[in-house]
Parts: structure tokens; sequence; C-alpha cells
């Protein structure tokens, strides 16, 4: 890592340039991208290179900003003129921020190149120039999310963004899931942009600014205790709801399965993500981490829906909307990091509450790396078949390999099994809430102790999960004809999987290349820089604080798997000689050939946990039989249908949104459509301001 | 030098080890019906057998079938070698600790899942999919028990609490390993595949749960997969017998404590392997969808150890 540093700084001096004239490039390569995209509608292909081509260069230039910072150490700022009410655009990259940074240039660049094959399944619609355009547009207004230095900017950043991922999840405009998910997605991403507002404007009054950087001196200023209450409720569902948390995810599932695979792969893995930025900034830069409580709350939403949200996806056989709800459960597990930190920092435990905080931030990279790379895969599936629903799938790996190699590497990784990235982030947490029991109170050790029970249940219940999504997909014979004439996916969207189930091995084998940008941002938010510790024992290995403690090496792991694999390999063939292979058919029980209507199905797989969980599913059983009309005792057709209810919706939203509606008819009344009853309502509360408001 | 020797001794005392003590369940079992049984060595000429024979496999299967059995017995062999076996002089602390240990027996059980759907065939998805069930609800339950006595002893390699626990022998009666025992006796049972979680002896499809993953599997690669389970099951046993009742385990390589060591591991082997062996004859196979409700069990006894190691200490 030194020696990147020296090079870096070499590149530096050499080039001459700023990071902020670079992060203005980036912008600019991004508005280029959109507008060359907008520009080139006559061809679907020129149309969607150039898009891709200026999404590439201005991730690429981003990133470079992004890891100058991290090695350099000093941040970058960029003040554009002042031209609105509140403030003008100021920006500043520090650790926290060019880590995010850092996150949306790994998962963007594989996810262009992939786009640049995906995307030709749009030239023949009317509307495929947006496909490129928005797809910038939405890289920026993701950038600008995580580097916004004032409140103007944050919320411009943060309301482009939604409004530019809900025209992504309505570009498929002629099905009608896609444009009711599209509603559901706006309504709930508004409610949440609400609470943030209210969060930022509160926090500017109190600042008497609208810069971050006098936010900052928020925690130095006493905040009373019922102020203090109301700004962590707003942060909870404001980024809450964009983050997935349950109960505010009910958008989650169904957006992220309508919009097109690339733009999934994009939102499941960084624009979650944002949400996540935002709350680690807001709670730890702004407010200053003080309170048991608020961290006991994140930890227990946290666990939550990382539990709910993994056993949701065991019952999905749909594909993108089983990674949705997997998203949920990935996202449940970094807010346990963020939890356990914020618990740690309030108890002034300042390197326990850095392994904690690098626990979770590490799990965002790695999310990002293998939700996109499973995304991406989907979308290779469906590029190739026509169909997300698993039941009509299987086989795939004869006739697509690569794509089921990378959905195999994306599936290990998302079960979090060593060597792979997933494994690092989990293991970072399992000892974040293990090493903590001599600091904290009785009620955090339960806390502590049922969420370690949970999170093992939940890795388990994960592995369970992609078992099924990876074998029942790609595995077997296939099920239907679209199975059965599969083809392979273009070259660009083999190499866009390709890199990224690359990352996945490396980021898992080496951790340490993530964990010391993440030890300076966590040096940044809680005073200890705790790289040494983690990481200086071995090359390969880390620990948390204490090698003594706990310690893991995946490289070694991998090292053993492979060499104890090639020794017995050579053993036996020195011995007893190649494997004779004789190929027949699958033992069929004398029953004349196996057809795939005798595999095992998905919701078949899913099933001995759906009966163990049914409190929690509440299934319904509903069973049709056709009988011919003269011989009732035998049946035509029958249908099976076992279904989960969606509880938050039924139980949760529907009489929210009952609620809400019969109201809103009571206060129809007072549109009565008499101007003079309006000219009466604004004298009234004029009289009402004056006598008020001073 | 001296930690090389260890470990490639720990590696091959695994892998020869855990056939005979497959074969002395098999006997103990027998003996306690009133059968005479199969010789103790039976499993090496199964083994043998195995190995030396041609394999038929599914025009269906793809590479994953092919290559399932290496990686299994790959990954249960690299697990071996962070469990304390007969001694404690290679803690190996930068390798890996129990976490490492239960996802290694996962990444295994990924591969013999996905193994158990290629093939296309109805039992090969119905064993894929109970066991899935069967480890998801396994696994909290294991980690939670083993967290607690890490707990206590400070450390969560195995290796190390084993010799942390050999120094002071009177805390494996305290309350939090008692209760951890219980817990982790049913771990042993239900992830080596015995009754009542699973019967090995069956080819049942109501029965069988890890037979109907192998079911396809002929030749060298039914072999390895065989092999692979032994080497699961005496490294849950190791992990019995070393953690609950770490008598004699040795530290450096002297002859008298080598000795001595060999001596108390193999009797506590076998001890071990009577009571799993009885607890198989005296039980009946449950029904499957009462399985959860003894892993609940286990968990239960689990989050009492850990409760109790928490708030009373050692």
């Amino acid at each position: 890592m030194y020696t990147i540093r020296l090079y870096l700084d070499e590149v530096k001096t050499k080039m001459n340039v700023d990071g902020s004239g670079l992060f203005v490039l980036s912008s600019v390569l991004f508005l280029t991208g959109c507008l060359a995209a907008l520009l080139a509608y006559r061809s679907g292909r020129l149309s969607n290179l150039c898009a891709m081509v200026c999404a590439l260069a201005g991730t690429g230039v981003a990133a470079v900003v992004a890891a100058s910072v991290l090695a350099v150490g000093d941040a970058v700022s960029l003040q554009l003129p002042a031209c609105l009410p509140l403030g003008g655009f100021t920006f500043r990259i520090d650790a926290l921020s060019a880590f995010f940074i850092l996150a949306i240039a790994v998962l963007a660049i594989p996810v262009s190149v992939y786009s640049i094959g995906y995307n030709r399944e749009y030239f023949d619609k009317p509307q495929f120039p947006l496909a490129g355009a928005l797809y910038n547009l939405f890289l920026l207004s993701m950038i600008m999310v995580v580097s916004a230095n004032d409140l103007l900017t944050f919320l411009i950043g943060w309301e482009l963004m939604s409004i530019v991922s809900y025209l992504l999840v309505v570009f498929e405009r002629d099905r009608k899931e896609s444009v009711n998910a599209g509603l559901l997605y706006i309504i709930m991403t508004h409610i949440g942009t609400a609470f943030i507002i209210v969060l930022f404007l509160l926090m500017a009054s109190r600042a008497d600014s609208v810069s971050f950087d006098l936010f900052r001196m928020i925690k130095t200023m006493g905040l009373p205790p019922g102020l203090r209450n109301a700004l962590f409720a707003c942060v909870l569902v404001g980024f809450g709801t964009k983050a997935g948390i349950i109960p505010l995810h009910i958008w989650l599932p169904q957006a992220h399965p309508a919009a097109p695979s690339n733009v999934s792969a994009l939102m499941s893995g960084v624009m979650v993500k944002t949400a996540i930025y935002g709350m680690v900034r807001v709670l730890y830069d702004f407010l200053g981490a003080t309170s048991n409580g608020w961290g006991a709350i994140v930890l227990a939403c946290g666990v939550l829906s990382a539990i709910l949200g993994v056993m949701y996806a065991l019952q999905d056989h749909d594909l993108k909307r089983l990674l949705a709800f997997s998203s949920i459960e990935n996202i449940g597990i970094i807010l346990m990091g963020v939890g356990v930190s914020l618990i740690f920092a309030a108890h002034g435990a300042a390197p326990l509450a850095a392994v904690a905080l690098i626990a979770g931030l590490c799990h965002v990279m790695n999310h990002a790396v293998f939700k996109g790379l499973l995304f991406m895969a989907t979308g290779s599936v469906m590029f190739g078949t026509h169909s997300k629903n698993m039941e009509k799938l299987g086989g795939l790996i004869k006739n697509m390999p690569q794509t089921a190699f990378f959905s195999l590497i994306g599936s290990l990784a998302i079960s979090a099994l060593p060597p792979f990235n997933g494994f690092v982030g989990e293991w970072l947490t399992f000892q974040s809430l293990l090493a903590g029991f001599g600091s904290v109170g009785i009620f955090i050790k339960i806390l502590f102790i049922v969420c370690t029970a949970l999170l093992a249940l939940t890795g388990s219940l994960a592995a369970a999960c992609f078992v099924k999504a990876f074998g029942i997909t790609f595995l077997g014979l296939p099920r239907s004809g679209h199975a059965e004439h599969a083809v392979e996916s273009p070259l660009a969207m083999r190499a866009g999987m390709g890199i990224l189930a690359a990352l996945c091995l490396l980021l898992g084998v080496m951790p340490a290349i993530i964990m010391k940008p993440l030890s300076g941002v966590a040096a940044a938010l809680c005073g200890v820089d705790v790289y040494e510790k983690l990481c200086g024992w071995g090359w390969l290995s880390v620990a948390p604080l204490d090698i003594r403690f706990s310690g893991a090496s995946p490289a070694w792991i991998l090292a053993l798997i492979g060499i104890f694999a090639a020794v017995i390999f050579l053993l036996i063939r020195l011995r007893f000689g190649r494997i004779k292979d004789v190929v027949s058919a699958t033992w069929d029980c004398g029953i004349p050939s196996v057809t795939p209507r005798m595999e095992y199905t998905a919701t078949a797989f899913s099933q001995p946990l759906k009966i163990v969980f049914k409190a929690i599913y509440r299934p319904v059983k509903n069973i049709e039989v056709l009988s011919h009309e003269t011989q009732p005792y035998f049946e035509k057709i029958s249908k099976y249908e076992h279904t989960v209810q969606p509880i938050f919706e039924r139980y949760l939203y529907r009489p929210i949104a009952r609620f809400v509606i019969s109201n809103s008819i009571k206060i129809i009344n007072l549109q009565a459509g008499s101007i003079h009853m309006y000219l009466a309502y604004i004298f009234v509360m004029l009289i009402g301001l004056l006598l008020f408001v001073r | 030098m001296e930690k090389v020797i260890l470990v490639i001794i720990q590696v091959l005392l695994i892998a020869g080890l855990s056939p005979l003590v497959n074969g002395l369940t098999k006997k103990f079992k027998s003996l306690m019906v009133g059968r005479r049984g199969p010789r103790i060595f039976q499993p090496y000429y199964n083994l043998g057998k195995l190995f030396r024979k041609d394999s038929v496999i599914s025009a269906h299967a793809s590479w994953i079938f092919r290559a399932a059995p290496w990686i299994v017995f790959a990954a249960t062999l690299s697990a071996g070698l962070l469990v304390p076996v007969w001694s404690v002089g290679t803690p190996l602390h930068f390798l890996g600790d129990v976490i490492v240990v239960a996802y290694l027996f996962g990444f295994a059980r990924f591969f013999m899942a996905c193994a158990g759907l290629d093939t296309a065939s109805a039992f090969g998805g119905m064993g894929s999919s109970r066991e899935m069930m069967v480890s998801a609800l396994i696994e909290p339950a294991f980690l939670i028990a083993m967290f607690s006595i890490g707990i206590q002893f400070g450390t969560m390699n195995l290796t190390a609490i084993a010799r942390e626990a050999s120094y002071s022998l009177y805390h494996i009666f305290s309350p939090a390993f008692v209760l951890a025992f219980a817990g982790y006796f049913i771990v042993l049972i239900a992830e080596s595949g015995r009754v009542p979680v699973d019967n090995p002896d069956t080819h049942l499809e109501l029965t069988m749960i890890h037979e109907a993953m192998v079911l396809d599997y002929s030749g060298k690669r039914l072999a390895l997969m065989e092999w692979g389970n032994y080497i699961k099951q005496f490294i849950l046993i190791c992990i019995a017998v070393n953690l609950f009742a770490p008598w004699g385990l040795c530290a450096e390589l002297t002859p008298v404590g080598v000795a001595a060591a060999a001596g108390l591991f193999a009797g506590k082997v076998v001890v071990c392997t009577f009571c799993v062996a009885a607890v198989e004859i005296l039980n009946a196979k449950i029904r499957l969808f009462r399985v959860p409700d003894l892993l609940m069990v286990s968990l239960s006894f689990s989050f009492l150890s850990f409760l109790y190691a928490i708030f009373a200490g050692k």
C-alpha cells in the first residue's frame, strides 16, 4: 500500500492537476454522455456506445479522485459560485465520501461495460436514447449525493437520484407492473425525502448555516434530548426508506426487479448505500455518537431487516425479486455493524467502534460487488432465455457456461463462504459483536447475544437461498422451451461479470486492500486508526484487534483447499488410475425416462423452511382440481398454489392507506368550489399568521 | 519446523483415522443390538473397493457434479486443521477460528447440495432441500455453543480454547460448559447425519438426507464423498472430546507427552463413539418436521450457556 501511495503522489505532482479539477471533469464527462446519448438518437448502437464510454470515463476519473483522497489523506473541496437562495454548490470529498465514490466506481465500471451489450434489448423501443442518458445522470447524481457539502447540494442530488431512478424503473412503460412499481417507489422515496428535509432544516436552524462544515459543530453544542431524538427518528425513517429497512421496504422488491438489469445492479449495489452514507454522515459526523439507545435501535432494525429479508428471499422464485429481498438482508447486516459501532462509540470504546464501523462499511463494498454480479448474471439469463422465473429455467449451465460460472462465484460470495469477499465482512461483524462484551451494560449484552444468534441464522438461510437460486436455475434439466434454447450472452456482458467475479475473489483473498482505506475512514470518524491491529499481523490475514482472540486468513484457506484437492487427486491418479466414466441416464426407478417434470422445483426446494417458519410466512395453500365432465374421479387439470402472505402490505400499509384516503375524502369537503370560501380561508390564515408568528 | 511436522501429522491422522471411527460406530451399534457386526476396519476396505471401480455418471450432470467430491473432501480436511485433534501445539491463530470451521463446512455443503440438484433426479433435489433446512437451523446452535465457550477463555480459536481449558480442568463442570455440551451433542448428531436426525444406513426416500445427495455418485467420486463424511464426523467428535474433556492434550513433542496424549485421545474418542452409537440405537429417526423442534432445543441449550457465560463468568 505504501508503494501505491508513493506512486499516486508522483502522479499528482506530474499531472499538476487539482483534485477538484478532476471532479469537475468527471461531472462534465457524465453530462457529455447524457447529451451524446440523446443526440445520437438515430442509431441505437452509437447512442449506447457514446453513453457508456462517457460513463466509464467519468467514473474512472471520479475513482482516481477518490483513490487519491484515500491514499494521501487530505480532502478535496470544490465551491461553485452561489446561484441559489439557500446556498450554492459546495462539494467536499473526505475519507468517507471517497470510500463511497470508490464503491460506486467499482460497481459502475463493470456495469457500464456490461450495458454496452445489455442495452441491445432496448434498441427497438422508441425510448432507447434515454437508457444511456438517464444512466449517466444517475451516476452523476449518486456521486453528487456522497460528495455534497451543503444542504441544497445534498437535497438536489438526492431528488435527482430518486427521479432519475424512477424514470429508469418505469423505462419499460408498456409493462403494467413496472409502472405500478415506479409509482410505489416514487411515493415511498418522497416520504423518506420529506423526513430528510425536516432533518436538515432542523440541523440548519440549529447550526445557523446550510454548510455541512458548520453542521459538524452541532455535536459540540448541547442539544436538548427531545430534539436529539426527533433528529434520530428523522434519520432512521428518512434514510431508512431509501435503504429498505423493514418495515419501510415494500417498494424495494417491486422497483428493483422492474428496472433493467444493469440499473437494478446499480440501484441495489450503490443507491441503497447512499442512504447508509447519509446515516453514517449524520449520526457520526454531525450529531456525534453519544447515545446508547440509538445504536441499539439501529442494531435492532438491522437484525430485523436481515432475518426477514432472507426469509422472504428464500420463498421467492422470481430471480430478481429474490435478489431484491437479499439486498434488504445485506442492508440489515450493514446496519448491524453500524449500530454496534454507535453503541461502542457511545461507551467510549473507540477501537471497538472503529472495528465495527469497518465491518459495516466493508460489507457495503462487498455487497455492491457481489450483488452487482448477481443482478448482471440475472440480466444475462433474461437476455438468453427471456424469463426470470426460476420455475421455467434449469439446465442453463450447458448453454450458458460462463454466466453459470460467474453466477456461482456470486452465490458463493453472497452466502459468505470463504475465500470470497462476503465472508470477511460477515466475519468482522461477528467479531465486533463478540469482542465487546466487557464494555457494555446488561441490556446491550442480551441484545448482542440475540443478534449474534440471528446473524448466524441469517448466514445459513442465505446459503440455502442461493443454493436454490443457483441450483434450480442453472442445474438439472431445462423446464421449458425457453431454457432449452438459451443462448450465451455477448462478450461485453460476460466481460462485465468477469471483472466483478475476479474482484469477489481478490477482495476475499486480500482483505487488506479494503481495510486500508476503511481504517482511514474509521480514523476520521472514531478517532483511532486500527489498521495495524486489523491487518498488520500477516499480509493476508485479518484479526479483530487481537490475533489471540481470533483471526482468519481466506488466502491460506484457498491455498489449503487447493493443495489438498491437488494432492488427493494426484495420489488417486497414481495409485488407482484415471477415472473412467460411463455416461448413462439418471436413476429413474424403472420409469422410461427422467423428464423435467420430475425434477425438484424452486417452491419444493424451499418448502421445508416455509413450513418451519410458517408463523412468519402464514402460507396459504390453494388447490383447484378440474375434472372430466362425465368422469368426476379423473382429474384433467390440478392447480396447486402455496403463497406467502404479504404481511407488511396487508397489516401495516393498507390500513394507513385506507386512513389517509378516508380522511382525504372528508377534507375534500373544504374544496367547496366557491371562490368566496377560498377568499375567506386566505383572510383567516393571514390574520392567524399575523397574530401568532411575528 | 516443529509446527509443520505437527500440522502434517494432524492431517494424516484425520484422514487416516476417520474411517476407523466410522467402523467403530457401526460395530458398537451392532454389538448393542446383539449382532456381531462388520469388522472395524471395514470402511477402509469399502473405500479401497470404491476407488478401484469405474463410475457411471448421468448424462445431465455438469462439471459441478464431477468436481464436487474433490471440493468437499478438501474443504472438510482444511477445516480439520483448525480443530484440536491430539495436540494443542499449533493453534494456527492466523488461519481461522470456529466461524471459519463452520463456514468451511458450509462451503462443502453448498457444493454437495448443488451436486444433488445437478442430475435432475428427484432424490437429489429432496436431499439438498432437507439438508439445507437442517443445516440452516443447526448452524446458529453450533456457533452459539462455541462462542459461549470461547468467551470464557478469551479466544475463538478452537485449538487455543482446548489449550486454555486443559490448564484449568474444573471449569468443565461449570453450568455454562454442561449446557454448551448438551447443545453441542445435538449438533454433533445432526451434522454427522445420525439417527434421530438422518439415518445413514438407509436409501429410502422417506428417511434419507445426506445419502440422497450422494445417491448418483459411484466409484472414486463416491469414495471421496464418503471419506469426506467420515472426516466431518471425526472432526466433530474431536471438538467434543477436546473442548469438553480436555485431559491429556500435549503441547510439546516429548515422548512421554505424545504417548500419553495418544492413549488418552484414543480412549476419549472410543467413549464418544460409544455414546453416539448408543443414541442411535436408543432412538428412532424422528419425522422430518419434528427435527426443527430438536434443533431448537439445541439452540436453547446453547443460548442459555451463552447467557450464563456472559453474566456469571467462568
